[in-house]
């Protein structure tokens, strides 16, 4: 099976305090630690995994700057075949819609079966997978957290919906699918697996390439700002020594009915 | 003419999810002079008994009665959406995961913008729709602006808008069915498996102490269990401690696990992401420690405490022991 995982390289929000900077334009990005995308790296397993089980090749795609390069060589450490870089200088304000349109152009110019992307990412908007599938008009389904392989026409998958149950499909090929955290667990990736692929030369592709004028990667969702909400009230923060703050935290739970004795 | 906002109505069991009251209040504050139609899609008594619980809230219920969509699979829904609505239609679905699966594809096929996880509507200027969404898990929000004159396809998280308890439309329910032609997809749906139940049942539990990714390492949970013991209360957990396989799925608290509803909710190490704190019901007394002091738990806790968890919990512990 020929698969396509489309990642993308984010601040990770567990290394770094995400603030938003002095003018309020951006975030705060001097200092920033970036990584792929979390619902990524389950995705890449899922894709390496379902190959070493029928045969087949996985291929990562990321739309993004000369740094997004690092995420792809950390895919292809873990056990990607090949990478492919998505970049121009009118990528650059590409909203969901302009990132599923690079996506579509560039994988018109291949042959995949099956398409994976993350449930969501940094902006939690959880939209280029499901664009993309309407754009190449194959069937979708999002938070999938099983795959069963059946034979080259179809797949079963599980989304997860409320409660914990699975919603199960049966899906023609191709199609897309959006994966969600805990379908696997994403192997670990060590200095010299980076190594490893270190001089593996990665194609890039920009909007000449994939024949996109600007219109068809203009945003048509405009960011204006970053701010922080004003919550009203929000916690009572309980502050002083550690023992002063036990003591407070005790009466009230036992007021609230907290502590059963 | 007026703006035609439609908002897709999820049901469930003949009841209409809790959006159906708050996408009311919604399609307002986007545009208090819109035409808002309901749209309810799923076949037979149910779905007249959706309908007819939603035409006290909307003017107008668009009903769409299929055999095939006895279960609305997304992408079949989607179809009998393309089919109905006018182009320009603003269209609001419920930011979850019926929601997630099929709203982007309708935007592309109604070619209109795709606005996601929108909790508030600021204003609306001419055409200009601004509206306001979160990233990086809460930890900051953006105003985004968008031109929704020819129509837009907007997810809205639920629970973001206010019901308004004493809506009284009197609405009417035009049935649709005929007009959305064939909806066979290239994805069928098989059967609904439900979770598993674990040993510890924590939607009957009167104390949860909740741990979350702060915790760091499998070996530490012993210090939540301990203190959990102490208090008399049961564990339950955030998302990523499950997705690590520490504990079981029937401990994790939120949209896509378990909704609870205890008298006291004590987070330890977990941010609040709105997936989470959707699982708690109630009102409990939520008290949150968490070592950073910007944590968007702070916002909705009732008492938040900033130390690391590591050494708070078993100082807490032995307070516990010794009261
Ligand atoms: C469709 C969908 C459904 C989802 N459903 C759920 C769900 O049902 N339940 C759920 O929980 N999540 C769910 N999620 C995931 C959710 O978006 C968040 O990713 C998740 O809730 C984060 O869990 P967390 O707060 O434990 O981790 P994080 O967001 O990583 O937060 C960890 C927190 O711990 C703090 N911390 C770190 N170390 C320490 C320390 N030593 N002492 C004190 N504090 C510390 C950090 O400051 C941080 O605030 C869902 C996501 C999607 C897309």
């Amino acid at each position: 099976m020929e698969i396509l995982v489309c990642v993308k390289r984010v601040p990770d929000t567990s290394e770094n305090e995400i603030q938003v900077n002095s003018s309020g334009t951006d975030i705060e990005r001097d200092d920033l630690v970036y990584s792929v995308n979390e619902w990524d790296n389950y995705a890449v397993e899922e894709a390496i995994q379902i190959r070493d089980r029928v045969g087949g090749s996985v291929t990562v795609m990321t739309v993004g700057d000369d740094e997004s390069e690092e995420v792809l060589r950390r895919e292809m450490a873990m056990g990607a075949d090949n990478g492919i870089l998505l970049s121009d200088d009118a990528f650059e304000n590409a909203d969901g819609r302009a990132v599923a349109s690079i996506l579509k152009a560039a994988i018109d110019k291949g042959k995949y079966d099956l398409i994976l992307t993350g449930a969501q990412a940094d902006d939690g908007a959880g939209q280029v997978g499901g664009m993309l599938a309407a754009m190449l008009d194959v069937p979708y389904a999002s938070l999938v957290n099983i795959i069963e392989t059946i034979d080259d026409q179809k797949i079963k998958v599980g989304r997860e919906i409320a409660g914990g149950n699975q919603e199960m499909n049966e899906m023609n090929l191709p199609c897309v699918l959006s994966i969600q955290t805990g379908i696997n667990e994403p192997r670990y990736v060590g200095i010299r697996g980076i190594r490893k692929v270190a001089s593996v030369e990665i194609p890039t592709m920009g909007a000449g390439d994939l024949g996109l004028d600007a219109d068809a990667v203009a945003p048509k969702v405009k960011r204006l700002d970053y701010f922080v909400p004003d919550m009203g009230e929000g916690a009572e923060m309980l502050e002083g020594s550690t023992e002063e703050i036990i003591e407070k935290l005790m009466e009230l739970l036992k007021a609230k009915g907290g502590i059963k004795s | 003419m007026s703006r035609q906002v439609f908002a897709y109505i999820i049901h469930k069991d003949g009841k209409a999810d809790d959006t159906a009251m708050e996408f009311a209040v919604a399609a307002r504050k986007l545009d208090a002079n819109a035409e808002v139609t309901a749209v309810v899609a799923g076949t037979g008594a149910a779905l007249d008994a959706v309908a007819n619980e939603v035409a006290a809230l909307y003017k107008t219920v668009w009903k769409i009665d299929n055999a095939a969509l006895e279960y609305p699979v997304a992408d079949m829904v989607r179809k009998a959406l393309v089919g109905i609505l006018p182009k320009d239609a603003v269209v609001l679905v419920p930011h979850e995961h019926f929601g997630l699966d099929m709203a982007p594809g309708l935007s592309i096929q109604l070619d209109s913008p795709y606005i996601a996880d929108v909790v508030d509507f600021e204003s609306l200027d001419g055409g200009t729709l601004n509206a306001v969404r979160q990233e990086y898990s809460g930890m900051v929000s953006t105003h985004v602006a968008c031109d929704i004159e020819g129509g837009a396809v907007i997810t809205v998280r639920p629970g973001a808008f206010q019901a308004d308890e004493n809506a009284a439309a009197g609405g009417t329910v035009a049935d649709k069915s005929g007009d959305v032609g064939d909806l066979t997809v290239g994805r069928r749906y098989l059967e609904t498996v439900v979770a598993e139940v674990g040993d510890v049942d924590i939607t009957k539990s009167e104390i949860l102490v909740s741990v979350g990714r702060g915790i760091e390492d499998e070996d530490n949970l012993e210090i939540v269990h301990d203190l959990a013991k102490a208090m008399g209360a049961d564990v339950s957990c955030s998302r990523p401690i499950v997705d690590a396989k520490w504990l079981e799925k029937s401990r994790q608290v939120g949209t896509s696990g378990q909704t609870v509803s205890p008298k006291v909710y004590l987070a330890c190490g977990i941010s609040g992401s709105f997936q989470h704190m959707g699982g708690i019901k109630g009102a409990p007394f939520i008290v949150a420690v968490n070592k950073n002091a910007k944590a968007p738990i702070f916002q909705v806790a009732d008492i938040g405490i900033v130390a690391d968890i590591l050494e708070f919990l078993p100082e807490l512990t032995e307070a516990v022991e010794e009261a």
